[in-house]
């Protein structure tokens, strides 16, 4: 994982995980995009979060997801929590559930 | 076709152990919801659940029993055991012949699955124990009930997510009323708490990390539950010949499939469930004075069941009184309905009409009367209770006072 990303790249990794999550042609998702005119609803809009966090190593509080409405919106959502953890060092991974 | 009474209910989940503290706590307005103890949660983003409190199996199976029965199939046989008891049935031989066994869950036994998954998954165990897939199957309450009495009619489980346990009164209704069964025990049950479990619905983020505001403005989610209910249905005659009291009668069941979204609900496919129920029941839609509401808590869910009831009741929409439950109990998934039709049958029966507790602030898009944090008295004759599920799959049961 590198620490300083150019932005560029940063951008190109949202939409590809954009185009594969809503399985499109990677041409057609720009970061000027809407969400309507990729046909993505809600539910698809949670599932997209879920790719971005495993190929960011973040997580996104629910609030924020809720304040999501374009492309461009997840793009910079993302460059601020890759940041804030560039920032903080690398977050522990997850610990391990017990056994109930 | 016969009418079709309810002679016996029994409930457990996390504001009562039975009947009587379910009833009193709806009454009182009281959250069943806190810090879920019955698994680690962990890395979750939410805390809190509504569970049944202070549940011993040791209290209602012996040792071996207990040891045979996932707790999601424990809460559907001791909601059966009340409901029976309730009900005064005494079985014989024929009426074992002739009763059914509806039951509804939504994920069965998942607490044993979790546990026999992690020991291979993770622990590097090499077996798994024996008893995990019939602890795990959705029909192992209903089993465990047929077992528990020797009923031998038809029994079977429905599995239709968050309506699971309303389409399962609705079919044993159906049953009762064609004469196919003189007697059906039906209901459901759920205990949703594992951490696997948690995980997949935090990854949804439908779940409030405080707690559940139906209709509320500031609402931010549901909170899962668990427990289960169970109500003894028999035919009118049936129950009168053997001086049985009705506690109500079902009235009407309809169904709908939204058609339009896996998970997104659908105004126009709930609006039609409620439609069917009361034609069903030949109710004009001025004669329902309460709506115990699906009424989970999500942006989605409230605004979509809103403009459901404006659709099917019209200007009476405005005349209902309204309230959603899960407030206090949570969202107990395939045991909603049932839980729910209970809270609606006690409230037609005692007059007093539960609150939607939590509520904060009117929201312009939920517009109606939502019983807002205080019980009311109100003298009525019809009630529904709605379960719009996951998948679109709609349940709306019409109770009538009796």
């Amino acid at each position: 994982m590198t620490h300083e990303q150019p932005p560029e790249e940063l951008t190109r990794r949202v939409l590809r995980i954009i185009a594969e999550t809503q399985r499109k042609d990677p041409a057609q998702v720009t970061i000027d995009s809407s969400f309507e005119e990729l046909g993505i609803d809600s539910m698809d809009g949670v599932n997209i979060v879920f790719a971005l966090e495993n190929e960011f190593d973040i997580n996104v509080p629910d609030e924020e997801v809720k304040s999501i409405r374009s492309v461009r919106d997840m793009v910079e959502g993302v460059r601020t929590l890759v940041e804030q953890k560039n920032l903080q060092g690398d977050t522990p991974s997850d610990p391990a559930p017990a056994a109930s | 076709m016969r009418r079709v009474v309810v002679t016996g209910i029994g409930v457990i989940c996390g504001v009562g152990n039975n009947r009587e503290e379910f009833q009193k706590s709806l009454q009182e307005g009281r959250c069943g919801v806190g810090p879920i103890t019955n698994t680690e949660c962990l890395d979750l983003r939410f805390r809190n659940g509504s569970e049944v409190r202070g549940y011993d199996q040791n209290d209602h199976f012996t040792p071996k029993e207990a040891d045979m029965i996932d707790r999601f199939a424990q809460f559907a046989v001791v909601a059966a055991r009340e409901a029976v008891e309730q009900s005064g049935i005494e079985w014989t031989d024929d009426l074992r012949e002739n009763s059914a066994i509806v039951t509804g869950s939504c994920v069965g036994g998942q607490a044993t699955e979790n546990q026999g998954f992690w020991d291979v998954y993770k622990m590097g165990k090499t077996r798994v124990h024996p008893m995990t897939i019939p602890k795990t199957m959705a029909n192992a309450g209903a089993s465990a009930i047929s077992l528990e009495y020797g009923i031998t009619g038809p029994a079977f489980t429905l599995a239709t997510a968050c309506s699971s346990s309303a389409h399962a009164i609705g079919q044993a209704f159906m049953m009762v009323r064609s004469g196919m069964c003189d007697v059906a025990l039906t209901g459901g049950s759920e205990a949703p708490f594992s951490y696997g479990i948690l995980k997949a619905w935090e990854a949804m983020r439908v779940v409030s990390p405080t707690v559940c505001r139906p209709f509320s403005r500031d609402r931010n989610g549901m909170v899962l539950g668990e427990g289960g209910a169970m109500m003894v249905l028999e035919s009118l005659d049936h129950a009168l010949a053997r001086g049985a009291r009705p506690l109500a009668e079902i009235a009407g069941f309809g169904m709908s499939s939204d058609a339009h979204h896996i998970t997104q609900p659908s105004a126009e496919g709930a609006a039609k469930a409620v439609r069917m129920a009361l034609k069903d029941g030949h109710i004009a839609p001025e004669q329902i004075g309460y709506v115990n509401a699906h009424g989970t808590g999500t942006t989605v869910n409230d605004i979509t069941e809103t403009r459901a009831l404006h659709l099917a009741f019209g200007v009476h929409a405005k005349q209902l009184a309204i309230s959603s439950t899960k407030a206090m109990h949570g969202h107990t998934l395939g045991a909603a309905g049932a839980i729910e039709s209970a809270a609606a049958i006690l409230a037609l029966s005692s007059g007093i009409l539960p609150p939607t507790i939590h509520f904060n602030e009117c929201d312009p898009e939920c517009d109606l009367d939502y019983i807002p944090n205080c019980p009311r008295t109100a003298d009525i004759e019809y009630a529904i209770s709605n379960s719009f599920a996951f998948g679109g799959l709609n349940a709306v049961l019409a109770w009538r006072r009796f």
